[in-house]
């Protein structure tokens, strides 16, 4: 019995399907542009995270940021950027706060027009970089 | 009369734990002070023992929305209704820090034949050793006690328990949630390693004719099918020391969490054999207050 539950739970997380590119799936550069925008502005209405930001060139993070996402969805784009816990340095970004910023860009996504499942796609690339951004 | 004043009491904490629950979410979120540091959905909701983690599991996460700079209080209550007993729970837990959980619930078993109730008091804590379930590469890692108390010994020692007073579990929980792993979807899956001699939870004494300690099973899988709402299955492994034999639990369960104040939990149990009586269905409801 113990072998049967272990093998439907590795079944059930393996027959995932990742489609083979979810840059294209969500609609390439214009959709990515988008994203950027409505971020930058949940960003600038929230007036916790808003003040990470506060020594930020707004017109930098939002380039650097779509360049990375692009990167990391499978875009036709390199990021060169700074290194991420480079970027991060002094802000001492808590981890509820994180959250709070995954949020905002759950939001922003949702407002660029992204499903619920391609949402959580565009999380599960992101999400391995929350080392790098909290408490540095 | 009696259970006209017991559901009375039961139906006014039900109320408590909304009215708590809804002025926390219309105070706090003006304010600062809550605790909200993780994300919806992601702090399971209360076992039947009274600690974080589904309807019968344990899981490795804390009962509350507290992140590392943050405390939550979290009171739940809950019915299990099957074939021939029922069962009602009510318990308060705090965790501090994302980091430890301390627990209290009590249980209320009703045998519908007789009439008779058997209650059990447990006192819980639980430690994060490792991770966080969302984010870390590895599953986070959970190590928990539940000390039992069982107030009326009658049935326990009828029944041939070692030991119709008190008991201690131990368990080691691993939890994980994949995003989008299914289809999109965010999954979750739960295995817990417990060392027990419980009879029926405890509620039917520890041990048989000796100690009768073990390890055993349990685990859980579920997928989020929006960010408020998760469907999923729970399989507990039990001991099975005592004569009148005693099954594995099973259910099936959807849980609801409309903001970070409350989550609502049905589901469908089939908890085998209880206490000499076979084929114990039925429902299971629980809602949870985070404050």
């Amino acid at each position: 019995m113990k072998l049967i539950i272990l093998l439907a739970l590795t079944l059930l997380i393996s027959c995932a399907s990742q489609p083979s590119n979810l840059y294209n799936k969500i609609g390439g550069e214009q959709t990515i542009e988008r994203i950027a925008t409505h971020f930058v502005d949940e960003i600038g209405n929230d007036e916790i995270i808003v003040a990470y930001f506060e020594k930020s060139n707004v017109d930098r993070f939002h380039q650097s940021f779509k360049i990375h996402l692009c990167s990391l969805i499978d875009g036709p784009c390199k990021y060169e950027g700074d290194d991420l816990k480079e970027v991060h340095r002094g802000m001492n970004i808590t981890e509820g706060d994180f959250n709070r910023i995954v949020d905002l860009l759950i939001n922003a996504m949702r407002t660029a027009g992204l499903t619920h499942r391609e949402r959580n796609r565009v999380l599960a690339r992101v999400a391995p970089f929350r080392g790098e951004i909290i408490y540095q | 009369m009696v259970k006209y004043f017991i559901n009375k009491v039961i139906a006014s904490y039900y109320l408590a734990i909304i009215t708590m629950s809804l002025l926390s979410h219309l105070v706090f979120t003006e304010a600062v002070h809550a605790a909200d540091g993780k994300l919806i959905s992601t702090t399971g909701v209360t076992q039947v023992e009274g600690t974080g983690g589904s309807g019968i599991v344990p899981w490795a996460t804390l009962s509350g929305y507290d992140s590392r700079e943050q405390i939550s209080a979290n009171a739940f209550i809950s019915r299990a209704n099957v074939d021939d007993y029922e069962l009602d729970i009510i318990g308060l837990s705090a965790s501090f820090y994302d980091r430890v959980e301390v627990s209290l619930a009590q249980q209320k078993f009703t045998i519908d034949a007789t009439g008779d109730k058997i209650e059990q008091d447990i006192i819980g804590a639980k430690v994060r050793l490792y991770g966080d379930v969302v984010y870390s590469p590895w599953p986070q890692i959970s190590a928990g006690v539940q000390h039992k108390i069982l107030k009326d010994s009658a049935v326990a020692d009828a029944l041939g328990a070692n030991n119709s007073d008190r008991g201690t579990d131990v368990y080691l929980s691993l939890t994980k949630v994949h995003l989008g792993a299914v289809f999109g979807f965010n999954a979750l899956w739960n295995t817990t390693f417990r060392y027990t001699n419980a009879n029926q939870l405890g509620l039917l004494g520890f041990g048989g004719t000796n100690d009768n300690r073990e390890i055993v099973l349990e685990a859980s899988a579920a997928v989020l099918l929006s960010r408020h709402l998760a469907i999923g299955i729970d399989y507990r492994e039990k001991p099975d020391n005592l004569d009148t034999s005693e099954d594995d639990w099973k259910n099936l369960f959807i849980s609801y969490s409309p903001n970070k104040s409350i989550s609502l939990t049905a589901a469908w149990l089939r908890l085998g054999s209880i206490a000499g009586v076979d084929n114990q269905d039925g429902i299971y409801l629980s809602l949870t207050g985070h404050f």
